[in-house]
């Protein structure tokens, strides 16, 4: 199908793009890399009268190390991230979860920030965001604001973005050497979105682990805290970790696997992704 | 400043191109309805299949998952353009040596996914290939000759380098 008309504009800065959210009708939609949006549009599950181009103002993309946290722009696209080295080194989570976001050509368009702002609940990064504790940077009408992981994800495809917000960058505590993660997901193709999938970060203490942070996605509207497996983990206990997903999870049935499917899958995941974890990485 | 028309001036295959268009045309239906360069396809349109590949900016895209107004300034190449300079005349002969097609309906945007594969010089293994070209997957074929073929024209440009 084709998208329904709308207008286009090349916003010329991070205010330009504000003051041009401020419609009456509120119809208007940030472009990113579109790879998203393009797709909803071309179906018509979208229809906005406009669309606000975020692709030529500068400073929105970028990969720095500041204050022990590493701070990704909102345009840096996925291949960037991808190829970083900075990114290998300080946030070895989104560099394992890289390749599993969509295909190639995707992630040559693809932002970071168009990514976490969407929320798609089957997405990787929303959840990567989670595992490790990271915040978000928004610029809004009334000044700039950061909002923490925990109260970004608000519902389906809704997050603590208002109507004329702009999502900036993503910040997530850089790694340290005690720092483990994994990584894990279920598609039916590579690339695809996943039927489940599981980021996950803790540390190393002794021959365990604490601060275990499991965040499903594909599970729920939102990536989700498995907060009982955790506690199970860091007591060392993979298969009473297994059984407390029981309680942390109730998936919905959905076009891709029934929520018993997704349970099941969710037990294999969090053994694989324990396994990484246990696991000193380089 | 915005509109419903976008005046855009970009090089498609080297050529300078300027044109009014609406601003919802995909880059893919500008390339084939207004520049009549029909070797990208148009499958899925939700960029699930990857059959309207095309090189902006030197890197591959969906050319359904981008709008003609957004490449202003840009450089597009389309599978003319590469097929006419000759820079993928070994894929193309592999493909055909190994019938590494079907309908062919897939054909052109396997060829510039599997050259931007290939870009870095190295020889990929067989399960990189299928991991890089899954993009791509899109009906008939069970794209073993596909992995074939790029296969051997990995190795054949990098000399056995893995």
């Amino acid at each position: 199908m084709k998208p329904a008309p709308f207008a286009y504009a090349k916003a010329k800065s991070l205010d330009h793009a504000i003051e041009l959210l401020a419609r009456p009708d509120g119809d208007a939609r940030l472009l990113a890399g579109g790879q998203s949006l393009i797709a909803t549009l071309n179906m018509r599950l979208s229809a906005p009268k406009l669309l606000i181009d975020l692709n030529g103002i500068g400073g929105l993309a970028g990969i720095a190390v500041k204050n022990g946290m590493i701070e990704i722009g909102a345009l840096t696209r996925h291949a960037e991230a991808e190829r970083s080295a900075d990114i290998a080194r300080h946030a070895p989570l989104i560099a394992l979860a890289m390749p599993h976001i969509g295909h190639a050509a995707i992630r040559n368009r693809g932002t970071l920030g168009g990514s976490i702002a969407f929320a798609d609940p089957a997405a990787e990064l929303p959840a990567c965001l989670l595992a490790l504790g990271g915040e978000v940077e928004i610029a809004g009408p009334k000044g700039r604001r950061t909002v923490k992981s925990n109260d970004f994800f608000k519902g389906l495809f809704e997050t603590a973005l208002g109507p004329r917000d702009v999502l900036t960058a993503i910040r997530v505590p850089a790694a340290t050497k005690d720092t483990r993660v994994g990584f894990a997901e279920f598609a039916r193709r590579h690339g695809d979105y996943a039927m489940v999938g599981l980021a996950a970060s803790a540390k190393a203490n002794g021959k365990g682990l604490i601060d275990v942070r499991l965040a499903y996605f594909g599970v729920g509207n939102i990536p989700l805290r498995a907060k009982k497996a955790e506690a199970a983990l860091a007591g060392g206990n993979v298969d009473d970790a297994v059984k407390a997903l029981a309680s942390d999870l109730d998936p919905s049935d959905d076009v891709q696997a029934t929520g018993a499917t997704k349970k099941h899958l969710a037990g294999v995941l969090l053994r694989r992704v324990a396994k990484q974890l246990m696991e000193p990485q380089p | 400043m915005s509109g419903h028309r976008c005046e855009i001036a970009l090089t498609v295959n080297g050529e300078s191109v300027m044109e009014t268009v609406d601003a919802r045309k995909t880059l893919v239906d500008f390339l084939r309805d207004d520049l009549v360069l029909t070797g990208s396809h148009v499958g899925c349109e939700h960029g699930v299949c990857g059959a309207c590949t095309v090189r902006v900016d030197g890197v591959v895209v969906r050319g359904c998952l981008m709008l003609a107004a957004q490449c202003d300034g840009a450089k597009v190449e389309t599978i003319e353009g590469v097929s006419d300079s000759g820079e993928i005349a070994d894929l193309q002969a592999a493909f055909e040596q190994r019938n590494a097609l079907q309908c062919g309906f897939c054909t052109p945007g396997m060829l510039l996914t599997a050259q931007e594969l290939l870009a870095n010089g190295k020889a990929p293994n067989r399960e990189k290939i299928r991991e890089h070209i899954s993009g791509n997957y899109c009906r008939c074929t069970g794209y073993h000759a596909i992995v074939d073929a790029i296969e051997s024209v990995a190795q054949a440009r990098s000399g056995g380098k893995r």
